[in-house]
């Protein structure tokens, strides 16, 4: 009993929203975020979520942790620029940087651990 | 606008980001009409082409067809085609009969992709409807169901005229009244387009004749004073309300409000917040289901909830030339097959996509060139309706340029004393949509309140609980819905709907009505009425 007053009264507080990413919902066109780390939190997780781990439901969305598809930089760069089925395209709204350093971020975390780096300018070429 | 926010240093040119995201912006337009049509080819309204209930004469001699999925779509063809004849079984992934059309009640549990389960604790009669919301009066198929399920409707409010407009980098952040920035938006561009008349500037344009008869038009229109300009007098107050309404007995003479300064009004943008409600998907009259869009669903499932099997999920379609069979599995991951002589197959592109399936390749083009877009939904309940009671603001919409979009009002129960819910985001199709998603449901409640209470600061007080949902986490839809562009459509779009073999699609991806269940089922009248001529032809 005393457990649910107490969830009773967790309801009632008003949130507060914490900025946990820098540049979140900073633009209407754009994604602001800069980092890959920060990329990754803002837009990506939204699908294959945090850790990388993906999702299954009707359909699924890939895991990217220890993902043997990332070992051409390549393929993800292309993925995120144009979009591939129900991954949208996202070149229009991420910058050749911001798409590098996604790339780059998920290429080196959630067990993958790719050595080599994209820089911009393979952004633009991908594009 | 918000872009003031946003650090710039990476870039080289600011103002050319300013005003980059100034047009984005006015394509967003404070709300999902412009973006609609944005994704959509310029050259065509959404207008339904329903002529009135489907008529499949013939005997279709026993053939059968297998449904996937039990969405609007899939219902009603299940429905048409066991009335034409046909035995007819439909495959749902979920528990639950209506796909998109779907209500959330208090004592309601919803898991999202990523596990995180969010029971709704809303009061009896409270709802959200996390997807559709509105329907138009000419989504004539709709409506028509409606009618023979005896559906309730009642009016949805899109324009509000003392709702507000908000934009958090105008007027210090102050929400400005619809009515008033209509007025003098209005107000403003008549009195300048009688200036320019009346220094004859528009003689190479215009007729004299005409002239005469434009001016006359555009003082009333824009409730000019006889020297055609719009100022704070009884004419505009007629328009944008007063500083002290007309009343009664001694003190009764009204005050007219004095309008905001052109420059203010057109550097604010608040102008955008009138669009929405201009376009036909939004014009009046626009009604709800009363008690919420799942009446539809429900009189659906009521029609043809015995062909259903929930919980079934579909594992691939493989066709021959004597029919179709599709492989399943119950939510214990036990297989199974059901087949068909033909098979309607009414699930999303975005898992669909993903789906074993032997089509033909300009069909699998079709359904791998279709991306799903974002929108995320917050409904808020609060322990009174204080925008009617302190506001004034009796159903419809406030817009503003924060990440939430919209306040929606509930456009029913007015003036009951006790607690209500209302729609406290909707980021639809934009950047926020997808950032949105990216949060806990926790965290889009927060951002939601966070953002309304610069419309309302009375949030902090009287939020009591809400619930978010974030379609791409869906995981019966995995998105929105479909987003075409000109150049699928051209390359697409028809390959989509062409019968293949066996098998042939339909949903709201497979019509020019992208996200709206009118959409869904003139996609699925068509589908059968081409495979019912398909199956008389032998």
């Amino acid at each position: 009993m005393r457990l649910r007053i107490a969830a009773a009264l967790t309801l009632l507080a008003f949130p507060a929203w914490a900025q946990t990413v820098e540049g979140r919902f900073g633009s209407p066109a754009r994604f602001v975020p800069q980092s890959g780390e920060g990329l990754y939190a803002d837009v990506c997780q939204g699908c294959h979520m945090p850790g990388g781990v993906g999702a299954v439901g009707a359909g699924r969305y890939p895991a990217l942790a220890a993902d043997p598809n990332l070992a051409s930089p390549s393929y993800p760069l292309t993925l995120v620029i144009r979009g591939q089925k129900g991954m949208p395209p996202f070149g229009s709204v991420l910058t050749d940087e911001q798409v590098a350093a996604v790339v780059n971020y998920v290429r080196s975390h959630f067990g993958n651990n790719y050595a080599d780096t994209v820089t911009a300018a393979d952004a633009k070429a991908a594009r | 606008m918000s872009d003031a926010d946003a650090p710039t240093t990476s870039k080289p040119n600011a103002s050319k980001i300013r005003r980059r995201d100034l047009l984005a912006l006015i394509g967003t337009a404070a709300g999902s009409a412009v973006m609609y049509r944005a994704m959509e080819s310029l050259s065509l309204a959404a207008e339904s082409t329903y002529t009135g209930p489907i008529k499949l004469d013939g005997d279709p001699k026993g053939a059968s067809v297998l449904i996937l999925g039990a969405g609007l779509a899939g219902m009603a063809a299940a429905l048409e085609l066991r009335k034409a004849g046909y035995r007819v079984q439909v495959l749902e992934y979920s528990g639950r009969a209506g796909g998109r059309c779907w209500t959330l009640r208090g004592g309601d549990t919803y898991t999202e992709l990523g596990g995180a389960t969010q029971r709704c604790e809303f009061d009896q009669g409270l709802y959200l409807n996390p997807g559709p919301w509105r329907i138009p009066y000419h989504h004539h198929a709709l409506l028509d169901y409606c009618k023979r399920f005896n559906v309730a409707l009642e009016p949805f409010i899109q324009v509000n005229t003392n709702a507000w407009v908000h934009s958090a980098t105008a007027f210090g952040g102050k929400p400005q009244r619809y009515r008033q920035v209509q007025a003098d938006f209005t107000g403003y561009v008549c009195e300048l387009l009688a200036k320019a008349t009346s220094q004859r500037k528009l003689d190479e344009l215009v007729s004299r004749e005409d002239q005469e008869i434009l001016l006359q038009a555009l003082r009333g229109w824009g409730a000019l004073d006889q020297n055609y300009v719009y100022n704070a007098n009884l004419i505009s107050g007629n328009r944008r309300g007063y500083d002290k309404d007309p009343g009664g007995g001694l003190s009764a003479v009204p005050i007219p409000s004095e309008p905001i300064a052109l420059s203010d009004l057109l550097k604010s943008g608040l102008w955008q917040g009138l669009l929405p409600g201009a376009n036909y998907e939004f014009q009046t009259t626009l009604f709800q289901p009363v008690g919420g869009m799942d009446m539809i669903a429900r009189a659906f499932a009521r029609e043809v909830g015995d062909l259903i099997r929930f919980n079934a999920k579909v594992k691939s379609i493989r066709q021959d030339e004597r029919g179709v069979s599709v492989t399943y599995e119950d939510t214990a991951g036990k297989p199974a097959t059901a087949s068909a002589d033909w098979c309607l197959c009414t699930i999303p592109l975005s898992i669909l996509s993903q789906i074993d399936m032997n089509v033909g390749a300009k069909m699998q083009a079709a359904i791998n060139a279709v991306p799903y877009v974002p929108s995320l939904k917050v409904g808020l309940q609060f322990k009174r309706r204080f925008w009617e009671q302190d506001e004034g603001i009796y159903g419809g919409i406030s817009y503003t340029d924060l990440p939430i979009r919209l306040i929606g009002y509930p456009n029913t129960g007015y003036g009951s004393s006790g607690k209500a819910v209302l729609l406290g985001a909707y980021a639809f199709s934009s950047v926020y949509g997808y950032e949105f998603t990216a949060l806990s449901p926790a965290e889009r409640i927060a951002k939601a309140l966070e953002d309304g209470a610069h419309i309302h600061p009375q949030y902090r007080e009287e939020f009591e609980n809400g619930i978010a949902v974030a379609w791409h986490r869906h995981p019966g839809v995995l998105g929105c819905s479909g987003s075409w562009t000109d150049a699928t459509r051209a390359q697409h779009y028809e390959n989509l709907c062409a019968l293949d073999g066996r098998v042939l699609l339909a949903g709201e991806h497979a019509s020019y009505l992208g996200g709206w269940q009118e959409g869904a089922l003139l996609s699925s009248l068509d589908a059968i009425s081409r495979l019912h001529r398909r199956v008389l032809a032998g």
